[in-house]
Order: C-alpha cells, then sequence, then structure tokens
C-alpha cells in the first residue's frame, strides 16, 4: 500500500498548484521541495537585516484563473497593491513614457498623434489574438493524431475563435503567428521609447532578440496572461511576491496537502516500467501510486529517472530541450531614493531603449559574452509599499538581459562584468544610483540554476519558442503531461503553457492525472 | 496591335508564363528595360573573353518538368553537376565535401567521427522534409481565410498530406520549419566546421542569421531542387546562367511569342479596375488583354500602378512587404586558377563551392553586422570558379569566379551606399580571399562588385534582395507576397504577378512563373499541355 | 604515413587481405563494401559455393563494422542498446542480437563477442557511433570504432575444422558461439564459431599486421582439402540458404529510412524469441510490448519455396494472383536443397492464415526479352538448409 496517492516533486508554483488540485480532489498528496522554503522563485530570499527581501520573480502577468480562484488565494492573503502598474519607458533625457492600464491601453509623454493611433490599433489587433488563443492555456494540448482524445470541441470552439475574428484579422494572425516583433513594430510605430519597451517586454524572460522570427508570438502569450480576470495585467502582490508562495503554501495545507520542504529527491523509483515512488538523498524512500514531476523534465528524466529507464532517443529529446537562460536578475539595497530623471518610482522601469538596445543586449550573449548595455525591467516594491526597506531606503529588483548562461570567460569574470556594466547603465538612467547602495546580489543565469534547479537558468524551465511550445512541449512524447513511464507525470514550467508564476502547468497536469483516473 | 497578354520582366519567371502561354495559343510580347534578357539569370561580358553569371551562379531549383515542358534542351540548356567544395579553417585546415559517400565520411570523420556518422542521419531527415515541401511548389496556395471550393479542397489536400506522415514526423516538420538552423544542427553534429559548413544554405540570400529561428527552413529551400534527380545537388548552367533565360527567349520565340529588350514601363494602364497594357518610358503604349508582371511585388504596386487604383489596405501590405537585400556579388576574371594554400594540390575541392567562414558564430556576427546597418567586416563567402568544369566562359587556363557575400545591406547606416562603400565592401572580399591565397589579389584582371544597389539598380529587385522578398513565414505560401493576394492575382482585374514574390519563392525555380500561367489559363479555360509535378516516390 | 587529407585519391580502401584477395580474384570482379574494395566473384562463384558447402572456404570480412563496447557498465548498457540479454552472455561466447530505436524498429542487427567481463564486440553491417555514444551517456562504458584496428577472416565448411587443425589451431572442443585464442605470428588470433553460411565454420579475428601471414598460413594448410578464396557472391547464395537477413537488403535500418513506412519492427523480421522481456528496460521495448499486446505487428518475414527454378529475386507477391501482399528481399536457386528459395516480407496475415494462395509475378529475362511468369510459392520454415555438421561437437572429421 503506498504512502501516497500522489507524491509532487518540486514545491514551486505549479508544484503546488499540482497537489493543491489533486487534494482537492481527495488524493492524498506529498509535495517534496528541496530549497527549505517553499514557493520556487516566489519565495523570499535571505533578508538584508532591515530589508524585506525580494524573490527571483518579481511581478504577475499570468496568474491562472483556475488557481486564483479554486485556491481561494485571496482568501489565504493574496491581495494586490496594483493588478495593473504603470510601465514607464526610461529615457536619458528624461523624456519618459508612461504607459498605463492593461498592456498599455494609455499613454501619457510626449508621443506624435499618429504612434498613439497606430498603437492603439496595434495593440487592439493584438490583444484579440492573444484573447482567441488565451483559452489555450488552460487545457492539456492537442495531438496532431487521429483518435488522439483530444478535447475536439474545445479545440473547436478554438478555431472559431480565431475565425470569428473576422477574415481579415484572421488572415493578419496567420501572417503575423510566426512574424519578429521588431518588424512589426517598425511597420507601425515610429516612436523608440515605445518600440524598445514592447521589443523588451516580447523577449523578457526568452532567448531570443525582437529580430528573431516568432518572437511576436512570445508577446502574444505575454499577453494571452491574466490577472483576476484582467487580460495583459502587470500585478504587484501585497507584501512582494513571497505573499503568492505564501497563500498558495496555505491553501495547499488547507486542501491536505503535506509539504516537505529541505528534502532533496535523489532519484524518481521506477519498477517493472513503473513509477512508484521517490528515494529521497536522506535515504528515505517514499512509495505513491502518482510520482509528478514539478521541476524541469532534463532534470527529471536524465538525472532523477536515469538513462537505464528511457529510450535513447527520448534521452536525446531530453538533452535537445533548449534551455538556455538569458536573464540576469539584480537586488540592491538602498539607502535613499534614487531619482530616475523624474520617473514615476511606483511604476514598473523599463530601460530599453531601442528595438536595436534590446538585439545588440541579445548579440552578445549568442557568443557567451556580457552586453555592454544591457536592458532591463526595475521594481522598486519599497516604493509602493512600506514594509520593504527601513525609512528613506529602498529595495531595487531588477531583472537584466542579456546575460550569458555559459559565458566564455568564465562565470566569476562574466558575473563581475555583468554586474558592473549593469550598475553603470542604472547610473546613467538614474544618477548618483551607485552611491546609494548599501547590498547587492546579483544572480547570473548559472546562478539561478544553482539555486532554483532551472536547467540553464531558464526560468520557464525550458525556452519559450515557438519550436518547443503547445504539443511541442517540451517535447512531443511528453507534452501531454504524461510521460512513456507508468506513474510519473510531469506538472512544471517545462510543459504547456511555461513559466512565469500562474500555475497553470500544475493545474492542467492534475486536472489530466484526474481524467485519466475517471476514465 | 494587340496582344493577349504583356509580362513586364524578362526574368526567367516572366519567360517561364511567357512560355506556357504562348505554346497554349496567346499572342505574349514581353517587355524588358534592359538591354538583354534573363533578369538575375544571365550571362554577361563585362570583361573581353570572360562571361560572369553576374547575378545568380549556381542551379538546382529550376523543375525539371519546366525544362521538359519547354523543351529547354533543345535550345541549348545543359545543367553540368559539380563537385567538391570545401571550408577553409583559421587555423590552415579544412573540411572537404565530396560526392562519394565513403570519401566524405572520412572527411567529416577528420574534424569528428561521430559527426561523419550522424551526417547520414540529419541527411535523412532534411530528405524527409523536402520530400513533403516538393509537391507544393507546383500547387497554387490555397486563402485558408475563404471558404471557395477550390480553396477548401486544397486545404483538405494539404490536410491529407500532412496526416499520411506518421505523428511524430508532422511534429518534426513543425519544429524543423520554425526553429533555427544552429540549434538544429546542434541536434546531430558537435564540431564548428562541420556545422558552418552546413549552415551555409539556410543564409544564402536571407535576411536571417543561422540562430534566426526559421532559417532551417531556408537550408529546405535550397536543399529541394535537384540536378538530374539528385535531390539537394547543385550545377552550373553551361555558358553560365544566361543560358537558362536564353533557352527559354528561344523556345518563347519558336512558340510565337515576341520579347523587346530595352523597353522599360513606365506605368501598367488601367481602366474601370482593369489592366487594358502597359505605357513604356519611351513613350508608347502597347494594349493587351491582361499585364503580367515579374517584377517584385513592391515595383510592380508601388512604382508602376497607380496608388489611387488599389484598395488602400494592399498598399499597406506591400509596403510592409519584407524585401531587404542580404547580399552582394564579386565577378571577378582572374589570370590563373588560384592557389589556396589549405587546399593539396589537384583537389577536387576547387570545382565546388568554397567558404571561409569556419563557424556559426563567425556566420551570426556577419549578420550582426547586417542588422546594424554595415556590411560584414568578417563576411560570409560563397566563392565558385565555373570555369573549373564550364570550358566557355574563360580563355583556357585563365578563369573565372563568382563570389557571393554575405551579408550587405540595402543600406549603408539609413545611408545609400557610395561608390566608396561599394568599393571597400569589395576590397573587403577580395581581402578575405587572399588571406587564404597568398597573391589572389594579382589575379584579378577585373572585378565587378555589386552591393544591393547594384543589384537593384541593374536587375530592378527592390532593396537588391535576391528572392524578391524574405522567405519567413509571414511571407510564405499563402501569406506570398500578402495574404489574400497569394494566388498570382491582384486587386487589379486582368493584372497578375508572376515572379518569385509569389509563392513558392525565389531562386531560379521557375515555379512562380509556371503556376502562374497555370491559374490565367485556368481562368480563360484555355488548355495546356503543361506537367503536373513530377511524383515523389 | 600519408597525408591523411588525401584520403579522397583512394575512396575505397584496400584490407589487409586485399593483396592475397587480388591475387585469386582472376575474373577481376570488385565492388564496394563499408568503403573497401572487395570481391564478388574470384574465379568461378559455383565453385566457390561448393568449396562452403563442401570443403572449406575463405572470405574477407574486414569491412563489418566493429565496436569496442568496454567499462564497468558494458552489460547493462549493451541491454540497453539491443533486445536480447547480454549481461547473461558468457565471456567467451558471442551471440547473434539486434537493436531498435525508440518506436521499436530495427536499427540493425550483428554479433555481439564477450572478450572480457567487461568488454564486448559488436559486429554489424552499418555504422551506428551517434546511437551507441548518445546510448552511452550515464553509463560508465566507453564505445569505439575499432574496424580498422582487426582483420577478420571467414573460414567456413565441412573441412573449416580440419583445415585450422592442421594450421595447429586446435578447435576440435570449440562448441558453437565460443570463442578460443591463440598465439599466432608473435600476435594473437581469435577464433570465434561463428559464420554467414549455415554451415560448419568459424570467424577469426586478428591485428591487420598478421593478416596476410594468417592467410597464408590457412591457404597452406588448408590445400589438402581444397581450400578456396571466396567472393560475396557464393556467399550471399549461402546465406539465404541458411535463412540470414541482411541489413539494407532484407530490411532498411530504421536510421536510415527515408520513407516511415519501410522500417520493420523484430516481430517483423522474425527476430523477436531474442527478445528478453525481463531483463529490465532497453531501447523500444515499450514500443515492442504495446505491438505484442496489441498484435500491431504489420509485416511478417517468411521463406518461401517457389516452383520452378527461375530466380525471383526483387519479385512482387501476390495473393490469388490478385492483391499485392509483399515483395522478395533475398532470393536464389538453392544448390542445397534443390529448391527455389526466397525470403520475403508478406503483409500479415498472408504468411499464416491466408499462406495458401500465394504467387509471386517474375519477369525472367531471356535473351533481351522478358518472360513473365506467375509462380506459386509456399511459405517455408528457415533455415531452408540446416546440416548437422553445422553444431557437432567435436566437430565431424570431413
Amino acid at each position: 500500500m503506498p504512502s501516497f496517492d500522489a507524491i509532487v516533486i518540486g514545491g514551486g508554483t505549479n508544484g503546488l498548484a499540482c497537489a493543491t488540485r489533486l487534494a482537492q480532489a481527495g488524493q492524498r498528496v506529498l509535495v517534496i521541495e528541496g530549497r527549505d522554503k517553499l514557493g520556487g522563485s516566489t519565495a523570499e530570499t535571505d533578508p538584508w537585516p532591515g530589508y524585506r527581501s525580494p524573490c527571483l520573480s518579481h511581478l504577475l502577468t499570468h496568474l491562472d484563473p483556475r488557481v486564483e480562484t479554486q485556491m481561494k488565494l485571496a482568501d489565504h492573503g493574496l491581495s494586490f497593491v496594483d493588478r495593473n502598474i504603470p510601465s514607464t519607458a526610461l529615457a536619458l533625457d528624461g523624456n519618459h513614457l508612461v504607459l498605463t492600464g492593461a498592456a498599455g491601453d494609455t499613454i501619457s509623454g510626449l508621443i506624435s498623434d499618429a504612434d498613439r493611433t497606430a498603437w492603439q490599433g496595434l495593440r487592439k489587433r493584438l490583444m484579440g489574438f492573444a484573447g482567441a488563443l488565451a483559452p489555450f492555456r488552460a487545457m492539456t494540448p492537442p495531438r496532431l493524431a487521429k483518435e488522439s482524445g483530444n478535447q475536439y470541441l474545445k479545440l473547436a470552439q478554438l478555431g472559431l475563435g480565431l475565425r470569428r475574428l473576422g477574415r481579415d484579422e484572421f488572415r493578419e494572425f496567420l501572417r503575423l503567428a510566426l512574424i519578429n516583433i521588431a518588424d512589426v513594430l517598425e511597420d507601425d510605430l515610429a516612436d523608440d521609447r515605445l518600440r524598445g519597451l514592447v521589443a523588451f517586454d516580447t523577449v523578457l524572460g526568452a532567448w531570443m532578440g525582437p529580430r528573431s522570427p516568432n518572437s511576436l508570438f512570445l508577446y502574444l502569450n505575454r499577453l494571452s496572461g491574466e490577472i483576476s480576470g484582467k487580460r495583459g495585467a502587470t500585478a504587484l502582490p501585497r507584501s512582494g511576491m513571497g505573499s503568492v508562495a505564501t497563500a498558495m503554501i496555505q491553501s495547499a495545507k488547507t486542501a491536505g496537502v503535506e509539504l516537505k520542504s529541505g528534502a532533496m529527491v535523489e532519484r524518481i523509483i521506477v519498477e517493472n516500467d513503473r513509477a512508484t515512488g521517490v528515494a529521497l538523498a536522506s535515504g528515505e524512500e517514499i512509495s505513491a501510486t502518482t510520482v509528478i514531476s514539478a521541476i524541469n523534465p532534463k532534470t527529471t528524466f536524465l538525472d532523477l529517472v536515469g538513462p537505464r529507464h528511457i529510450d535513447t532517443g527520448f534521452a536525446n529529446r531530453t538533452r535537445n530541450i533548449r534551455s538556455r537562460g538569458g536573464a540576469a536578475k539584480l537586488h540592491l539595497a538602498l539607502k535613499g531614493t534614487p531619482d530616475f530623471r523624474g520617473a514615476n518610482l511606483r511604476s514598473r522601469l523599463v530601460i530599453a531603449p531601442s528595438i536595436r538596445s534590446v538585439e545588440d543586449a541579445f548579440n552578445a550573449v549568442k557568443y557567451g559574452e556580457v552586453p555592454t548595455r544591457p536592458v532591463m525591467e526595475i521594481i522598486l516594491p519599497s516604493a509602493f509599499e512600506a514594509g520593504h526597506a527601513p525609512d528613506g531606503h529602498h529595495v531595487l529588483s531588477a531583472i537584466v538581459q542579456f546575460a550569458p548562461h555559459e559565458p566564455k570567460d568564465g562565470k566569476e569574470s562574466a558575473r563581475n562584468a555583468m554586474l558592473e556594466n549593469t550598475l553603470s547603465v542604472l547610473e546613467d538612467h538614474a544618477p548618483g544610483i551607485r552611491a546609494l547602495i548599501e547590498h547587492s546580489d546579483f544572480l547570473m543565469p548559472y546562478d539561478i540554476e544553482d539555486r532554483y534547479g532551472m536547467a540553464g537558468g531558464n526560468w520557464h524551465h525550458g525556452e519559450l519558442a515557438v519550436e518547443q511550445m503547445l504539443f511541442l512541449r517540451p517535447f512531443p512524447a511528453v507534452a501531454q503531461y504524461s510521460t512513456p513511464i507508468a506513474g510519473l507525470w510531469l506538472a512544471g514550467a517545462g510543459n504547456h503553457p511555461g513559466g512565469g508564476v500562474s500555475g497553470a502547468p500544475g493545474w492542467n497536469a492534475a486536472e489530466r492525472i484526474l481524467s485519466r483516473g475517471r476514465s | 496591335m494587340n496582344y493577349d497578354a504583356i509580362i513586364i520582366g524578362a526574368g526567367h519567371n516572366g519567360l517561364v508564363t511567357a512560355c506556357y502561354l504562348a505554346r497554349a495559343g496567346l499572342k505574349v510580347v514581353v517587355v524588358e528595360k534592359n538591354d538583354w534578357v534573363g533578369g538575375a539569370a544571365v550571362s554577361r561580358s563585362l570583361h573581353p573573353g570572360f562571361t560572369y553569371s553576374n547575378c545568380s551562379y549556381v542551379s538546382s531549383l529550376f523543375r525539371p518538368e519546366i525544362m521538359r515542358d519547354l523543351e529547354l534542351p533543345k535550345y541549348g540548356l545543359q545543367v553540368l553537376p559539380y563537385e567538391g567544395g570545401a571550408v577553409m579553417t583559421r587555423d590552415g585546415g579544412y573540411l572537404a565535401i565530396f560526392r562519394d559517400h565513403e570519401a566524405n565520411r572520412r572527411e567529416f570523420s577528420r574534424h569528428s567521427p561521430r559527426d561523419a556518422e550522424a551526417y547520414d542521419p540529419y541527411s535523412r531527415d532534411v530528405f524527409r522534409h523536402c520530400r513533403f515541401i516538393r509537391p507544393l511548389l507546383m500547387r497554387t496556395p490555397p486563402d485558408p481565410a475563404r471558404f471557395r471550393p477550390r480553396d477548401l479542397a486544397e486545404l483538405a489536400w494539404l490536410g491529407k498530406k500532412t496526416f499520411d506522415l506518421s505523428e511524430s514526423q508532422i511534429y518534426e516538420m513543425i519544429r524543423f520549419w520554425t526553429m533555427s538552423i544552429s540549434d538544429f544542427l546542434d541536434e546531430y553534429f558537435e564540431n564548428p566546421v562541420v556545422k558552418a559548413y552546413l549552415a551555409v544554405s539556410a543564409i544564402i540570400g536571407t535576411a536571417l542569421g543561422p540562430m534566426s529561428p526559421g532559417s532551417a527552413y531556408v537550408l529546405l529551400h535550397h536543399y529541394m531542387g535537384d540536378v538530374d534527380g539528385n535531390v539537394g545537388a547543385w550545377g552550373y548552367a553551361r555558358g553560365g546562367m544566361g543560358s537558362i533565360t536564353a533557352a527559354l527567349s528561344a523556345s518563347l520565340t519558336d512558340s510565337g511569342g515576341e520579347i523587346r529588350v530595352g523597353k522599360g514601363v513606365e506605368k501598367v494602364l488601367v481602366q474601370n479596375g482593369q489592366a487594358v497594357g502597359v505605357a513604356l518610358d519611351d513613350g508608347e503604349e502597347i494594349r493587351a488583354k491582361r499585364v503580367i508582371s515579374n517584377m517584385d511585388v513592391k515595383r510592380t504596386f508601388l512604382k508602376h500602378v497607380d496608388e489611387a487604383e488599389l484598395p488602400a489596405s494592399f498598399v499597406k501590405q506591400v509596403r510592409n512587404f519584407k524585401i531587404r537585400g542580404s547580399s552582394g556579388k564579386l565577378n571577378i576574371a582572374l589570370d590563373a586558377a588560384p592557389k589556396f594554400t589549405a587546399l593539396p594540390e589537384g583537389s577536387p575541392m576547387y570545382k565546388g563551392d568554397l567558404h571561409f567562414t569556419d563557424s556559426i558564430e563567425r556566420m551570426e556576427r556577419a549578420y550582426d553586422d547586417w542588422k546594424a546597418g554595415h556590411f560584414s567586416r568578417d563576411p560570409f563567402q560563397d566563392v565558385m570558379i565555373p570555369t573549373m568544369i564550364d570550358p566557355t566562359m574563360a580563355p583556357p587556363g585563365k578563369h573565372f569566379m563568382s563570389c557571393f557575400v554575405q551579408y550587405a545591406p540595402p543600406k549603408i547606416e539609413g545611408q545609400d551606399w557610395t561608390d566608396a562603400d561599394r568599393d571597400a565592401f569589395g576590397q573587403t572580399c577580395i581581402n578575405q580571399i587572399d588571406d587564404y591565397a597568398p597573391g589572389f589579389k594579382d589575379l584579378v584582371l577585373h572585378a565587378e562588385i555589386r552591393t544591393p544597389r547594384e543589384l537593384e539598380a541593374e536587375v530592378g529587385l527592390t532593396e537588391g534582395n535576391i528572392f524578391q522578398g524574405e522567405l519567413t513565414f509571414d511571407q510564405l505560401l499563402f501569406n506570398r507576397p500578402v495574404p489574400g493576394y497569394a494566388q498570382y492575382r491582384s486587386p487589379i482585374k486582368d493584372l497578375w504577378i508572376c515572379g518569385s514574390s509569389t509563392h513558392p519563392g525565389g531562386g531560379v525555380m521557375g515555379a512562380p512563373g509556371r503556376n502562374a500561367a497555370a491559374e490565367i489559363l485556368r481562368d480563360i479555360r484555355v488548355p495546356t499541355d503543361m506537367s503536373d509535378a513530377y511524383a515523389v516516390l | 604515413m600519408t597525408d591523411p587529407r588525401l584520403h579522397f585519391k583512394t575512396p575505397l580502401r584496400q584490407t589487409p587481405f586485399h593483396s592475397r584477395v587480388a591475387e585469386a580474384n582472376v575474373l577481376n570482379k570488385w565492388a564496394a563494401w563499408g568503403g573497401y574494395t572487395t570481391a564478388l566473384e574470384l574465379s568461378d562463384g559455383e565453385m566457390e559455393y561448393s568449396a562452403i558447402r563442401n570443403s572449406a572456404s575463405l572470405y574477407d570480412l574486414c569491412p563489418m563494422v566493429k565496436y569496442r563496447i568496454s567499462g564497468a557498465d558494458a552489460g547493462a548498457y549493451l541491454n540497453r542498446l539491443t533486445i536480447r540479454n547480454a549481461a547473461i552472455l558468457a565471456v567467451g561466447s558471442v551471440h547473434y542480437t539486434a537493436w531498435c530505436d525508440d518506436e521499436g524498429k530495427l536499427l540493425d542487427d550483428g554479433t555481439l563477442f564477450r572478450w572480457a567481463d567487461t568488454e564486448y564486440m559488436l559486429c554489424c553491417q552499418e555504422r551506428h557511433l551517434p546511437w551507441l555514444l548518445d546510448t552511452a551517456a550515464g553509463f560508465d562504458v566507453a564505445v569505439a570504432e575499432i574496424t580498422e584496428e582487426i582483420a577478420a577472416l571467414s573460414l567456413q565448411g565441412p573441412c573449416s575444422a580440419s583445415v585450422l587443425n592442421a594450421a595447429g589451431f586446435d578447435v576440435k572442443a570449440l562448441k558453437p558461439f565460443r570463442m578460443a585464442r591463440f598465439a599466432f605470428d608473435g600476435g594473437e588470433l581469435t577464433v570465434s564459431r561463428t559464420g554467414f553460411t549455415g554451415d560448419l565454420g568459424y570467424e577469426l579475428w586478428i591485428a591487420p599486421d598478421h593478416a596476410v601471414s594468417l592467410w597464408d598460413k590457412l591457404m597452406e594448410a588448408g590445400a589438402p582439402w581444397g581450400i578456396r578464396p571466396i567472393g560475396t557472391h557464393a556467399l550471399d547464395t549461402a546465406r539465404i540458404e541458411a535463412g540470414f537477413i541482411v541489413a539494407n537488403a532484407d530490411f532498411i535500418p530504421a536510421h536510415q529510412a527515408l520513407r516511415e513506412d519501410r522500417v520493420r519492427s523484430p516481430f517483423e523480421m522474425a527476430l523477436d524469441w531474442m527478445i528478453d522481456w525481463d531483463k529490465g528496460h532497453f531501447n523500444g521495448r515499450r514500443a515492442l510490448v504495446a505491438e505484442r499486446n496489441g498484435s500491431t505487428s504489420k509485416w511478417a518475414l517468411v521463406g518461401l519455396d517457389i516452383d520452378s527454378n527461375v530466380s525471383t529475386e526483387g519479385s512482387i507477391i501476390y495473393h490469388d494472383k490478385k492483391r499485392e501482399v509483399g515483395h522478395i528481399t533475398a532470393a536464389t536457386w538453392s544448390p542445397a536443397t534443390k529448391r527455389n528459395i526466397a525470403i520475403a516480407q508478406l503483409l500479415r496475415p498472408y504468411h499464416d492464415q491466408k499462406s495458401d494462395n500465394l504467387w509471386v509475378e517474375v519477369y525472367a529475362l531471356r535473351e533481351l526479352q522478358y518472360a513473365k511468369l506467375m509462380l506459386r510459392a509456399k511459405v517455408t520454415p528457415r533455415p531452408f538448409f540446416n546440416p548437422a555438421r553445422r553444431r557437432a561437437t567435436p566437430p565431424g572429421n570431413y
């Protein structure tokens, strides 16, 4: 008699979502987390004295509505400072552009009327596409085969949804689906700040530049997310991202999930081609009817399952999952208020002055080099609410792109160079900021891999790119959350629809596990 | 005099369309702005005793069905397979390519025994994709946004063809069509030189780098041709690429068609929303029942049709059509065969394509320069010496060398190319060759340097793009040239397009011209002896 | 040492036995095999075949691709790679085996030699280095291609044991699929009782430096028995009689198949008897379990006995003279059994339940004209020829 109905490996957002859903359906579920804290990228890091520590992820754009409501996250303490914080495209001359509302509904700042109108048109069109695609997020990816148990009705509805955009919009969708964002921005807009901002948002967390074909699709993916029913949101949770983890943990506990942190799973036990439990680094073995991995698929198959239980072609596929992380994370404790040339600190500050600036920053990492002028997204949680830093002090959290995951010149020197270049860009935009730094923490993609176990430091557990999306994510044989090994399932960001603190892969996986049980 | 059809531009596609129409009994005239025919498939004598293929320089894609239908061999066309080729490396070594399977394996194995054996499964996988795409080349793309019976039938055909593949093969295909060649090659190979050699076909002519998603498709575009059934092989047209268009011209004339050179078209004449002829730049007007443009879609509609005659949305679509040039060309007359230090004396490598870019990284960096609006400081060159095989293009002992160069942008940092830019570009390329073949410079009798500017000015290719429009998915199949107009028609009745701006795109393939003729003849219900695509067994 | 870059000047290599084979090849009939020059027929094909069945034949096997697999996990690795249980193969033994891709389709078949506890040699027709290396990830094992490090000869025929004994290599006690080592010419000779003829026979493995002296030694010692060098044609007749299959003749290795429907599973090639279902996971196992449980095999490999003495090579097989149900992959007139035999692929169930009405359509070329024949074919067990002398230990004194 196995000890549990299900063991979930990995106590991040997806692991918790999956576990809670299963427990809500009456299963006995154990979540095992290797780190001391649950919550994955939303777990708070070690604080500096007097400061509240930021998390690896610092904003919410994609909280799955099923996760939000059915896990009753609000009841468990999740609330928002703002569900749509403005975005400020920082300009060196202080002539910033501010986008407010969902996905930049309104623009303030000096910008031509032509661009204002064009942006409205483009935004509307892309939001339309994103809206039509959004339902895909909440379903198991279809298989391209006859009689493959697809949710045909739902697929038909989705197809109809796209067609209902109208003939011209449908055609535009087919044209734009695999285009690069830079071409579209250059066709429609003239303002470098606006182009730079959208280009940056498109490739945020990706390993591609705005000129890479297929990049527009990532922007659609960004827009397809929602918070509390609002599409295109950029939400800042009250008390920081850590409160997402806290609420999810509470919800899981309430549902009866057992949580075990600080316990490293060393091996998934496979007997007679069936996963029967896990072995911990401590030597302890725990059995379960179902083993669910919410950690990245590479580690799952190559390390925890091991090559002896999988086919060579399958192992190759697993190795070929592209998982290059391109984002570094900067945390600063500041002993004063930085001045980004007058920008409103209660906004998302983006330094990406042009498409070219984003593309140039990407160029470097293709060769394992550090860009001279990285681009970045900055949040000062302390500017939004008290409790993050001592009075008059601030906490700054920035995602800095692009950072090499395998630097040519060694990790140490790349980290130093990247930090220096980052601070130098920051200093240009907020003169004097370097003098305010009290503490700093800087994570390169390989540091993120070491600390959070994300392969390559890619926060999606595998690059989000068209050829690794939907039924190709992480690769076809395991895209429907099931694996060739009976009783072993995937539920992490490495699967559809990818990472970004949504809980969707975890929830989708749980739904599929439950429907399998019912059928 | 009234014609059934006027074809603007005597490029290979225009001539193919004209030939098929003439053979079906239509009275056709081709008007060409230059004093010679051929468009980008020409043989030019620009230095005494030498013949240059000064634009396109090798042949593989030209459809055998067209060669046979139009009896081109009878009119002098010969395609000669070439052998060998090599990438020279910076350390003085090289990786050669051989037609013999075992020689090729041993050569790869000098660089990586694993890669030597990975080459077969790699080729197998690429050819699987070729097999899928080849039958698509000579069909009119369906319009997926309409529900006309023909579109639905064609979509159903495509669907059936797709689902005839196994499930896993469908995924492989989608992956292949959307990924970068660099990522694709990484799944098979470990050696940088091997990867650099194999990535070449994915960047030729495109404004993409080897790390750009979608570049794997471009590779396919260069692999789906054949020389005498040898799929993926390339060859020389004997006497230069102009032999193809010369044969087409002769075939056309024999079928009663007319060609008028030195006649630039000023405007397409439109009356009541219907094309009725063309006005030449010498003031002459020629009337016809229909006008077919072999010019690229931008040149056709933005320069030679009154904007007022076109829907605004169409004009916007055409303006946004991506047609950035990415390549340049050097055509060089040599006093003697060059000697590359790395290559063994008398080796067959000289008879194929020679490269100096020995890593994907160098190729991608060359592309970074293009993105930044410069020609590449360390360019990729596809160097060929056709006279190693074809004795007709230079005096005995002397050689014609064709250097295809990436990348060269349509503009230098937003400014038009100057003669000084062009010369600097040429010098960069010649210096690179001289690095690998010391003394090369002294052999140069004459060099023609062509940047996108020259290509546009002479051949008429907008922005110097050799494919008449980039080969990315937003501009392929039913999106080519623009959504809603992928069936060789335009918003103006009786104005047609037949150039490489249309499906299936660029290269000296003839398929766009053939497909356009098929649509026209179908429209007017005139029978034709046109062959369908040969079956893929 | 010649410049390794100049390999292209001799696209076909010569095997270590080439000088001797060339001397014997009075017909000058050569063909390429795996990058080597090999003889198709030396002096008289029928006499060469006769040597296989009557006395002793010598065949140059060097082009067979050989991989050395060594390391603590060699057995476990081979168990993951191949369908048979390599871990229980005794040291000094050989077994026939096959391996599949993830979909359970054949990549190749071959012979596996266990040299030592942690060292094996895999001998096969096609090249598989990337697959073998990829399979090695996670195993303490080294994989190296050693084709050029080992010269191989096949000594086959009823008198082959006598020839070896006369040459000073006592193989009387050597059982089928076992190996023995002998000192020779300052080096070491390995003799395995294996072969591709279905007759008594041995394969000899030696460093290339000693190849020629081994050849000379055997030719000299074998003279009283009429030993004869043979070419591929004679061997091919013998292997069909023995019912053996050859990659790229009887099946397309899955990694080479351009057309998806050309691949075959072990069930479809009648190799399923080798599958060890209980040894743990191996490549393709899940697909093969599904094929077994779902009875989804589409094809069957069969032996055919065809009316008449006309060769049926490459012919199409019909059911009731109408429906196409398969094709012949190898065929010969069998001198040993006096039957017109063939190895064929048949769609199921035409290999058993519906095998009573099979016909082969043959286009027989006779003086520049084809005669079209419809010949009745009967499914027949393989091997077609299976003499007791093949297995007897000690071998009979022929």
